[in-house]
């Protein structure tokens, strides 16, 4: 954005949080979403938006460990909270989570427009739920919307994830 | 002879490492330097003539850098269409729309002017102070009213509504009315909402001064067909005008279309000499981004006392909405698909395409078959209930046997050749599905839940499909210094892992790992001609062109080694990465030595014969479709106090010849059925009286869920096709075409008690409960 006059819609703030654990300050205009914020700010552009009004959850990102739509959510509530998008769940030499894995393993996607998204409320879901029923799973899921799979494969990946025993001392 | 080790399996995606992690890299992750943000100025009104456009006050907004309307398009480009993608000569009005509406808007949404700004915030701002001069007209909102003699112009230098008029026609259909024992009549009403892809559209592109060429980046199923529109709208040398398709967030079909913000965006790159990028939202998706619709059926089917078809007739109305950007394939594709899997002896369909005052149809996933086929079955179900016989039974006695292949049905199909089903065995599809399903005593179970108070229903839904249309697809396939094997095609993937299908077919041709693939795609710049990824035609058309010209390299290598070694081309094999004499301790050299040689290492002189480069191109040119078919059976539960649906079971019988990757034929049925329940049982675009949206959010428009997805139970034949050297057919669109003719079926049977038809879909909560307390009443009624 250039230097020039700013509108009163262009307040700014100045902020500091973690993202996938590295530390983070910036300002940042008050009407920016968390959305925007980690795109087009912070370049992680792993984080998609497929609505803007909070139905299809593609957006969806950990905060504090509780999974938000970083469409509806502002950038200045994060400040100093933990943030962690999809960019975060691979270790750092690459190696895919649990869940990424199966997700491939089952085709738990197609496109992967929609996948960042899920992957981050399915991580989230399984922290919280060690051992759920089939439809519990699919209720979790039901707030992210995938045009793609059918969500066939998604359900097939989780389970796999809870049928097979997390390595020792290893995340999902 | 080359091995078959990758093909047939289910070999693990190529694609999916990137995009788990996050680093795909879709339209609106392209961050180029300097690059400006656009936002559109869009009708509010379904149908209106505008004068001036006050742009000033936008304009000294802050951040915006310009602000166009169609007076500030360059004198080439004014009053210009966008390039008609498939002409017709039953088209009687053949208007698409330009960059920025000039004088009169057509539907809500439509653009009139363009806004750019050093960031999106800042457009959208500016967007708000753009004032125009609107005069509202009145304006069709469906397309039954558009017909009728008061209607109001669609566009007002119109006379009529007609769009279109067409007939398919084959036999004798008014004498076999005239001689049946029993014609059934009935009209259906069917309506498909739009594709929606999870990532909407976006274009982004950037002018090139020294080259004076434009590179545009765009999230299209169709980079050819942008090129081929940007080429015609700016004048340009076609090798001025490269157009590259990054990752696709989901196409559907709404995504095969040449879209006005593909011209504007590069005109404004050329204009202001800087990067500019445009990315729709989901609002102007919901308005702006091409549905299906609405089609209205008036049938009628000639049968004999024992249910066999002797003649099909009827009347066709298709909502094109206000401009034809895809022609009118859409209802002629329906109209050659409806007689299917069935021995129709004489058919007739009229069919009259209207504009209405609302966004254009084209093509999505099915393309005007799930409309087709949900008459067709309807049709078939109600010839069961008047002649009391069983709705399996009816179709067994209409099918076309297996032996009667190839079959030749009488119409031409939309690729200009005859419609000739290649192979298939449509009774033993119908005979698996419905032993799947546990057809023979689901009407024990059926009595057995009434006694509980609970209403179950079975549902059949058959069809065939018309796929790996022409012309061609292309491919070459280059063997780099490095050894590694680079595929370039035309194929431009929105998630069906084109990449890893055409890998397995190179791989198997070459002898080598998948691994050792690379395939760069979607891309003009790499592969000048194209068609695109529609009318699940890639893996036909890109997949053999692939296998040919790997066949070609995998030649070339043999002679290449043949010539150095000084043996027969049958002593060599080609194994991981090598061409080797055959037997122990043999000489070998690799592909890389080979592929340095041949591309001009000095010293080096090519045998006789043989032309530079380890590479070959190859385009396969089908002679016409090749049909896939398939038989699906639904279960569902139904409530009759609320309404709602629960779908028990799905069984899908799947017929799309040889296949390369189980696992990836699987989810593209899956996710195809998915989609179908959308259109069976919850995705209806609303618009009201003055054709205004009102369905423009994901909380209005339903989406089917995770919990409204069954597993579907999969069960694949193979009928090879002779028409493509694979022996493959699409398989893209066929989990979603039955889908809606089974499910509402399996409603309609479930509510049997209350004697309720259903004649249109999608069905939703509110329709059941209406109709079944409308059959209540009845019954009280003495």
């Amino acid at each position: 954005m250039s230097d020039a006059e700013m509108s009163d819609a262009e307040m700014t703030r100045e902020i500091a949080f973690t993202v996938n654990g590295q530390p983070a300050a910036l300002a940042v205009e008050e009407r920016f979403s968390l959305a925007d914020m980690l795109r087009h700010r912070l370049g992680l552009t792993g984080t998609h938006l497929g609505c803007e009004h909070g139905v299809c959850g593609a957006c969806t990102v950990m905060v504090d460990g509780h999974a938000v739509r970083a469409c509806l959510m502002l950038a200045v509530q994060v400040d100093g909270a933990a943030v962690t998008t999809v960019e975060g769940l691979a270790d750092d030499d690459g190696r895919l989570s649990r869940l990424q894995q199966a997700f491939s393993d089952h085709h738990g996607l197609q496109c992967g427009f929609c996948t960042p998204g899920i992957l981050m409320t399915l991580t989230e879901f399984l922290a919280d739920h060690p051992a759920p029923a089939e439809d519990q799973l699919r209720e979790a899921l039901s707030g992210n919307i995938c045009r793609c799979t059918g969500y066939q494969g998604i359900v097939d990946a989780v389970m796999d994830v809870l049928a097979s025993p997390p390595p020792a001392g290893g995340a999902r | 002879m080359p091995g078959k080790v990758f093909v047939g399996q289910s070999v693990q995606r190529l694609e999916d490492p990137d995009l788990l992690r996050g680093r795909g890299q879709f339209l609106d992750d392209l961050a180029l330097p300097g690059m400006l943000e656009a936002a559109f100025v869009r009708s509010p009104f379904a149908h209106a003539s505008f004068g001036r456009i006050d742009t000033a006050a936008a304009a000294a907004m802050p951040g915006v850098v310009a602000v166009l309307t169609a007076a500030d398009l360059p004198a080439e480009m004014r009053e210009k269409r966008i390039l008609l993608q498939v002409p017709h000569p039953a088209i009687t009005y053949p208007v698409t729309q330009m960059p920025l509406a000039s004088h009169e808007v057509c539907f809500v949404g439509e653009a009139v002017a363009m806004v750019i700004a050093d960031s999106r915030h800042r457009a959208e701002d500016a967007a708000e102070q753009v004032i125009v001069d609107w005069r509202p007209l009145p304006a069709v909102a469906h397309c039954l009213e558009a017909l009728k003699p008061s209607a109001a112009p669609v566009h007002s230098a119109m006379k009529d509504n007609l769009a279109g008029r067409f007939t398919l026609a084959f036999g004798e259909v008014d004498a076999a009315f005239a001689a049946a024992p029993h014609v059934f009549s009935a009209r259906y009403d069917t309506h498909r909402g739009t594709g929606h892809p999870m990532e909407c559209r976006g274009v982004a592109a950037v002018y090139d001064v020294v080259g004076a060429g434009l590179r545009v980046w765009t999230s299209t199923q169709t980079p050819h067909n942008t090129q081929r529109g940007l080429v015609d709208m700016f004048d340009m040398a076609e090798d001025k005008v490269r157009v590259i398709t990054p990752d696709v967030g989901g196409g559907f079909g709404p995504k095969n279309q040449v879209y006005p913000e593909e011209m504007m965006v590069p005109l404004a790159a050329k204009l202001l000499g800087r990067p500019v990028k445009w990315v729709e939202d989901r609002r102007e998706h919901f308005l702006t981004t091409t549905q299906e619709r609405d089609q209205v059926w008036e049938v009628s089917v000639a049968v004999d006392e024992n249910g066999r078809i002797l003649g099909l007739k009827g009347h066709l109305v298709h909502d094109a909405g206000a401009y034809l950007p895809w022609g009118i394939i859409m209802p002629y594709i329906s109209a050659s698909t409806l007689p299917g899997p069935y021995r129709v002896p004489s058919y007739r369909l009229e069919v009259s395409v209207a504009f209405t005052n609302m966004v254009a149809t084209t093509p999505m996933r099915g393309a005007g078959r799930p409309q087709a086929v949900f008459v067709m079955e309807r049709l078939v179900d109600l010839i069961a209930r008047e002649l009391a016989l069983d709705p399996a039974a009816v179709r067994n006695r209409n099918f076309i046997a297996a032996a009667d292949m190839p079959y030749s049905m009488g119409l031409t199909y939309r690729d200009g050749a005859p419609v000739i089903y290649d192979s298939g065995d449509y009774p033993e599809a119908q005979r698996r599905a419905l032993a799947g399903a546990g057809y023979d005593d689901f009407k024990a179970r059926q009595a057995a839940a009434l006694a509980e108070g609970r209403y179950i229903g079975i549902g059949i839904g058959n069809y065939v499909e018309g796929t790996g249309l022409g012309p061609f697809e292309g491919a070459t396939v280059r063997i780099l210094s490095n050894g590694r094997v680079a595929i370039y095609t035309g194929a431009t993937p929105a998630g069906q892992a084109h990449r890893t299908i055409l890998a397995q077919i190179c791989a198997d041709q070459l002898g080598i790992d998948v691994a050792a693939v690379d395939v760069v795609l979607g891309d003009t710049g790499v592969m000048p001609r194209g068609a695109g990824t529609f009318a699940s035609r890639i893996t036909v058309n890109a997949g053999s062109s692939v296998q040919i010209a790997a066949g070609q390299v995998r030649e070339k290598i043999l002679a290449l080694a043949a010539a150095k070694f000084g043996v027969a081309e049958s002593d060599l094999e080609l194994a991981d990465g090598l061409v080797r004499i055959t037997g122990a301790q043999g000489d070998s050299i690799s592909f890389a030595e080979l592929a340095k040689m041949t591309s001009g290492m000095p010293g080096y002189v090519l045998p006789q014969g043989v032309v530079p480069d380890l590479e070959a191109s190859g385009y396969f040119t089908p002679a016409q479709a090749t049909y896939s078919n398939g038989s699906h059976v639904a279960v569902v539960e139904v409530d009759p106090e609320t309404g709602m649906v629960t779908i028990d079971d799905y069984v899908v019988v799947h017929d799309c010849g040889n296949v390369i990757n189980p696992k990836l034929v699987d989810g593209q049925v899956q996710g195809g059925v998915v989609h179908g329940i959308g259109n069976a049982l919850l995705e209806r675009m609303v618009y009201d009286a003055d054709a205004n949206p009102l369905t423009t959010t994901f909380a209005d428009y339903l989406m089917p869920t995770a919990e409204w997805a069954p597993k579907c139970r999969i069960i694949h034949m193979e009928s090879p096709t002779p028409l493509n050297p694979l022996g493959v057919k699409g398989a893209g669109e066929g989990g979603t075409i039955p889908v809606p003719a089974a499910i509402v079926a399996a409603v309609e049977n479930a509510l049997a008690p209350f004697a309720v038809r259903l004649d249109s879909c999608p069905v939703t909560p509110q329709m059941i409960v209406e109709k079944v307390q409308a059959a209540r009443q009845q019954e009280s009624t003495p």
